[in-house]
């Protein structure tokens, strides 16, 4: 951003600029410069240090789950094991919430892509209406939707005729596609619209439907927009929480963020810190190598819009 | 225009669509219908047979999936399937009705908390319990009376919990002093035994007092211990009293004069648990559980071989304890209650409470048991416990439990933390009360 | 807004005399987007629609919950109870005792609601921009950062929760490090701070990572330009910064603000149900249905609804959040460097909030 000191906008002899190069910055540079170090530092400890204290805590003895020494000691991984105890049934949750969270974006994207070819390519009468509505299904509280969902779901009148859908997948996967698609419809909306119509004219002057033109010229230069839309809509969807809790009550299909809140110690009373932590790196640690693998590509299709 | 025909007809079709769907839901159970599962019927039709499920919160004791397996055993045809609810409270009661609302008819025993179960069998969530089969006689009548709703018994008594006092054993027998059984005794007692030890981390006493349902239970037996009652004999509210107050007042001037930490309002069962096993407190009000945890011997609890256990102390006189346990039902929607009604009966007689407490240090439910000479030899506290779940007061019986617990913990913590004079508080959850318990 | 030109029908021919579309993609438009669209349409109804319909329907009935004096038991069924269920709310009957003194419950909720939103928001906004502005001075360990900022919005908020509900435990690290005996998780003050510590921790990095990408856009030669005529750094930062980062950040605003209305998973996971000093609408709106008492419930929810409508209505008309995108295209082609606003960065923050 700043541009590096020692440069001029004269035409400057080359062994001149490299003794400039080689000068010292002066002292408000370098103050400057330090004190964005520092600041860097102090915002990565914000982000890092509460992070941290789950991974200390979940490493320590089960019996000193409230202890607040900073560093363990004994570094003891019972707690990982306690995870998977018999009645958790965590493994089997991961794999629920896997499934689950999968599916959820799997569908996401394909719905919100072909919404997003409407709205972005197509003339159509109505489509203010329909990006309101869009929008307007992304602001509602949760609590409107569960107690009819549940009549819904459970065949209870008036919807008898409903199948009876408590304690499968889709109960879940299809309440949660009305949060992501609003979101990747927006997304997915504003990276095709970006990408000029001109592309696909030429790609229809050469012989292909309009179809095939967006398949093949568009979609790949969409890429980075459909990719971190799906990454969004996937931690969005492992996140969630009240509809598993509500509909998934059968312990062989709740999903881990569901079992994790269930967790007990050996007392009923307990609130076994030790499990819950080891049990929150456990969750977390697959997103977060998978967010840093690909953090240029997220943040790269978060901001793109800014860099055309 | 014409090429908005399909859009046209698309939105006709949704909006249709949508107004039958809303016009079916609005034609529904508007008129006066029972209530889910609602057993209006008196006779209960108890011969059907085969598969069920059991639902509880968590085990913590391990040892269910043993007594059901024993089961198994015996009945393959009829197959008991555990299903472990959250071990929140209030979530296991939410899981119940849920399922209840939506029929499902495996379902069938329930491990109902004794306050919910007036909020059940008003309901009709579960069904009353036929009196010929299900005999009451050798049961300890406190736990009885917590599974009858309108003298009909509703919920089996399968497990009790009382309060009890844990207190320091080596400390009062060095400076001399037995336990106490008012809480000015116990002040006294703590006086001595801080000046002596001079050690500024050892608190005095602590029991339960964070926003819950255990301070609802704290509140009740401080209440009832100064003579007081949430609600009298005729089940009226009858709060806003002298004796009420003065024992909502001593709990306050436990805060206040530092007998209680101040940190303890925000403490539950566990919090307090590993206060006094870490050698922080002198004297604990807790539930029976505390005693096979804290004699522990691998090193996570301090007093091990120190402490022992007696009767709760009060403010005029010795303490009286807040019923708790769990009692069984079954679930009105449930399909096989033969099964249902047998698997209970099993679950209840005297070998499979024996086994169960001797595993777990539960409470049974038969009075035989505290005297059995097993049990008092491996907790030989079971007399005081016995004591303690005759004489315990159980928390006011309401149809909306949920609303009164909430009520008497608005009084309290409001109380406690100095937001509001007692009387105020008390007079205010008496108003409360009354519109809640008609 | 899209411009409404008498549309050519399905099948012209060429040569037909009609308007024709702006692009060559338009021919049987209206059909094919309906088609594509319906997918999406019909979940939203389905699983959207018809519910908030039966919600409005449910407000305006109560449940008889008298008991039959004989044999104790509940009557069941509903009644109509018209704008009951709405008027309850200024009865005073619920009174508690929050934060401001006596009230009624529902107003309680509302006011931590608005609160907790206004403050947080506004904290994470100004740490956020905070954290854009150091991270764009910097030239090495961006990578770092990066990777550190995306660590809060990674972990799943129900784990978050319980984390910090480990962190300010009354004898936990956060009172150590203070030196203090703060009770965190009590129904006081103290836990109206921890919710909001513990949200605008979470929330902060994602707006300072979009003030980033806004940032990235200002050319360096404007701040040489402004450095060349004097301006100081306050100067600078109000008067170019701020103007071309505001688009973005009006949406984030806007979208971090409807999320934070609606909050559920924190104060209930943190501090618990029943609690009223951090009782958002939402909470009660739940714990209501769970008490059963389903009408005033979808009642509450209604009014949390219209609510988060009517917020999201004053951005858009007063602040000019530009959320469709479709609207004014010859604005978005005179300011140079005003993105559009429904890039791919502020969508994600409705979901990285959390979710309703």
């Amino acid at each position: 951003m700043a541009t590096a000191v020692g440069t001029t906008t004269e035409h400057t002899p080359p062994d001149q600029i490299a003794a400039l190069a080689r000068s010292k910055p002066s002292r408000k540079a370098r103050f400057g410069a330090v004190a964005s170090y520092i600041g860097m530092g102090l915002i990565v400890l914000y982000c890092v240090l509460p992070f941290y204290w789950m991974v200390v805590s979940s490493l320590r003895l089960p019996t000193e789950g409230r202890s607040t020494e900073f560093i363990p000691s004994p570094i003891s991984v019972e707690n990982y094991g306690g995870v998977f105890a018999g009645g958790n049934n965590f493994g089997r949750s991961l794999i629920n919430s896997l499934i689950v969270s999968g599916t959820t974006t799997v569908l996401t994207l394909v719905f919100g892509i072909v919404a997003a070819y409407a709205l972005a390519r197509l003339q159509f009468r109505g489509k203010p209406a329909v990006l309101w509505v869009i929008m307007a299904c992304s602001m509602f509280p949760l609590i409107i939707l569960i107690p009819p969902l549940l009549k819904m779901f459970s065949s209870t009148e008036p919807f008898t005729w409903f199948p009876y859908w408590v304690n499968t997948y889709q109960s879940v996967i299809i309440p949660g596609l009305s949060f992501g698609l609003p979101l990747a419809v927006w997304n997915l909306t504003a990276f095709f619209k970006q990408l000029p119509v001109e592309l696909e004219q030429a790609a229809m002057v050469d012989g292909c439907t309009p179809g095939v033109a967006f398949r093949k010229v568009i979609l790949p230069l969409a890429a980075p927009g459909v990719f971190t839309t799906a990454i969004i809509v996937f931690i969005g969807a492992w996140n969630e929480f009240l509809l598993a809790l509500t509909f998934l009550t059968d312990p062989s299909k709740q999903t881990a963020t569901v079992a994790i809140s269930k967790f007990t110690g050996v007392t009923g009373f307990d609130t076994p810190y030790g499990t819950i932590m080891a049990a929150g790196v456990i969750v977390t640690v697959p997103l977060l190598i998978a967010v840093l693998i690909f953090q240029r590509r997220i943040v790269a299709g978060l901001t793109a819009g800014g860099v055309k | 225009m014409t090429s908005a025909r399909p859009a046209r007809r698309v939105l006709i079709a949704a909006a249709s669509l949508t107004a039958l769907l809303a016009a079916a839901a609005c034609g529904g159970s508007s008129s006066d219908t029972p209530a889910a599962g609602g057993s209006s019927a008196p006779a209960v039709d108890l011969s059907k047979r085969g598969p069920i499920e059991y639902w509880q919160g968590k085990d913590t004791s391990g040892n269910v999936k043993n007594i059901i397996a024993a089961w198994n055993k015996d009945h393959p045809n009829e197959e008991v399937t555990l299903r472990e609810l959250p071990d929140n409270a209030d979530q296991q009661r939410q899981q119940m009705i849920q399922n209840t609302q939506i029929k499902d008819t495996k379902m069938a025993v329930l491990s109902v908390d004794n306050v919910w179960t007036a909020e059940f069998a008003a309901n009709g969530y579960v069904i009353p319990l036929p009196a010929d089969q299900f005999p009451t006689e050798d049961f300890v009548p406190a736990t009885v009376n917590s599974g009858t709703y309108f003298n009909n018994l509703y919920a089996y008594p399968t497990s009790s919990d009382g309060g009890l006092l844990y207190y320091r054993k080596d400390l009062l027998d060095k400076y001399d002093l037995q336990p106490p059984t008012t809480f000015d005794e116990m002040k006294t007692a703590c006086k001595t035994i801080q000046d002596g030890e001079g050690d500024s981390k050892l608190n005095c006493f602590a029991g339960q007092y964070q926003k819950y349902e255990g301070l609802t239970v704290n509140f009740a037996e401080a209440v009832n211990s100064a003579g007081g009652v949430i609600v009298d004999e005729a089940g009226k509210p009858a709060v806003n009293s002298p004796e009420a107050k003065a024992g909502l007042d001593a709990l306050k001037g436990m805060f206040d004069d530092g007998t209680i930490p101040k940190g303890a309002i925000t403490w539950q069962e566990e919090q307090g648990r590993q206060a006094f096993q870490d050698g922080e407190l002198i004297f604990h009000r807790n539930w029976p559980y505390v005693y096979a945890l804290a004699q522990k011997e691998d090193g996570s609890s301090k007093v091990a071989g120190k402490f022992d256990v007696a009767a709760l102390p009060g403010v005029t006189g010795p303490g009286v304890s807040s019923l708790g346990g769990h009692n069984f039902s079954i679930a009105a929607n449930a399909e096989n209650k033969g099964t249902a009604a047998d698997f209970i009966k099993y679950w209840a007689s005297a070998e499979v409470q024996k086994s169960n407490a001797l595993a777990t240090s539960a409470a049974p439910t038969r009075a035989a048991l505290y005297t059995d000479p097993d049990m008092v030899k491996k907790y030989p506290y079971m007399p005081i416990l016995l004591k303690s779940i005759e004489t315990a007061q159980p928390r006011p019986k309401a149809v909306q439990y949920g609303d009164v617990t909430l009520a008497i913990q608005d009084a309290a913590y409001g109380t406690l933390q100095g937001q509001q004079e007692s009387d105020a508080a008390l007079s205010g959850l008496q108003t409360k009360l009354e519109g809640l318990i008609k | 807004m899209a411009t409404a030109t008498a549309e050519a029908p399905v099948r012209s021919a060429p040569g037909d005399g009609r308007k024709r579309k702006k692009n060559a993609l338009s021919d049987g438009q209206g059909r094919l987007a309906w088609i594509l669209l319906a997918p999406t349409l019909l979940v939203i109804i389905v699983v959207a629609g018809i519910p908030v319909l039966m919600s409005i329907r449910e407000s305006f009935f109560q449940v008889n919950s008298g008991v039959d004096p004989n044999t104790g038991l509940v009557a069941g069924g509903e009644r109509f109870s018209g704008l009951e269920n709405f008027t309850a709310i200024f009865s005073g009957q619920d009174n508690v005792s929050g934060s401001y003194g006596q009230m009624g419950r529902f107003i309680n909720a509302f006011f931590n609601t608005t609160l907790i939103t206004v403050i947080a928001v506004l904290a994470e906004t100004i740490l956020g921009v905070a954290m854009a502005l150091i991270m764009a001075k910097a030239f090495k360990g961006r990578g770092i950062v990066r990777a550190g900022i995306l660590v809060p919005w990674a972990i799943p908020t129900i784990v978050s929760a319980l984390m910090w509900k480990l962190i300010f435990d009354e004898a936990g690290v956060a009172n150590r490090i203070l030196g203090s005996q703060i009770l965190w998780l009590a129904d006081s003050a103290s836990s109206f701070w921890a919710v909001i510590i513990a949200d605008v921790w979470k929330t902060a990095p994602f707006i300072g990572l979009l003030t980033l990408a806004g940032l990235q856009t200002i050319p360096a030669e404007v701040y040489e330009a402004a450095k060349v005529d004097g301006a100081t750094a306050w100067q600078q930062f109000t008067r170019i910064t701020l103007p071309m980062v505001r688009p973005t950040l009006v949406v984030a605003v806007l979208f971090r603000t409807l999320d934070t209305l609606r909050m559920f998973d924190l104060p209930y996971g943190m501090i618990g149900p029943g609690k009223y000093r951090v009782e958002t609408l939402s909470i009660f709106a739940y714990l209501e249905a769970n008490a059963g008492r389903y009408g005033p419930a979808a009642a509450y929810a209604i009014v949390l609804f219209v609510y988060v409508l009517l917020i999201a209505f004053l951005f858009v008309k007063i602040l000019g959040a530009d959320v469709i995108g479709d609207s004014a295209p010859k604005k978005a082609k005179k300011k140079r460097g005003d993105r559009d606003a429904t890039t791919g960065a502020v969508p994600a923050l409705q979901q990285m909030g959390g979710n309703h």
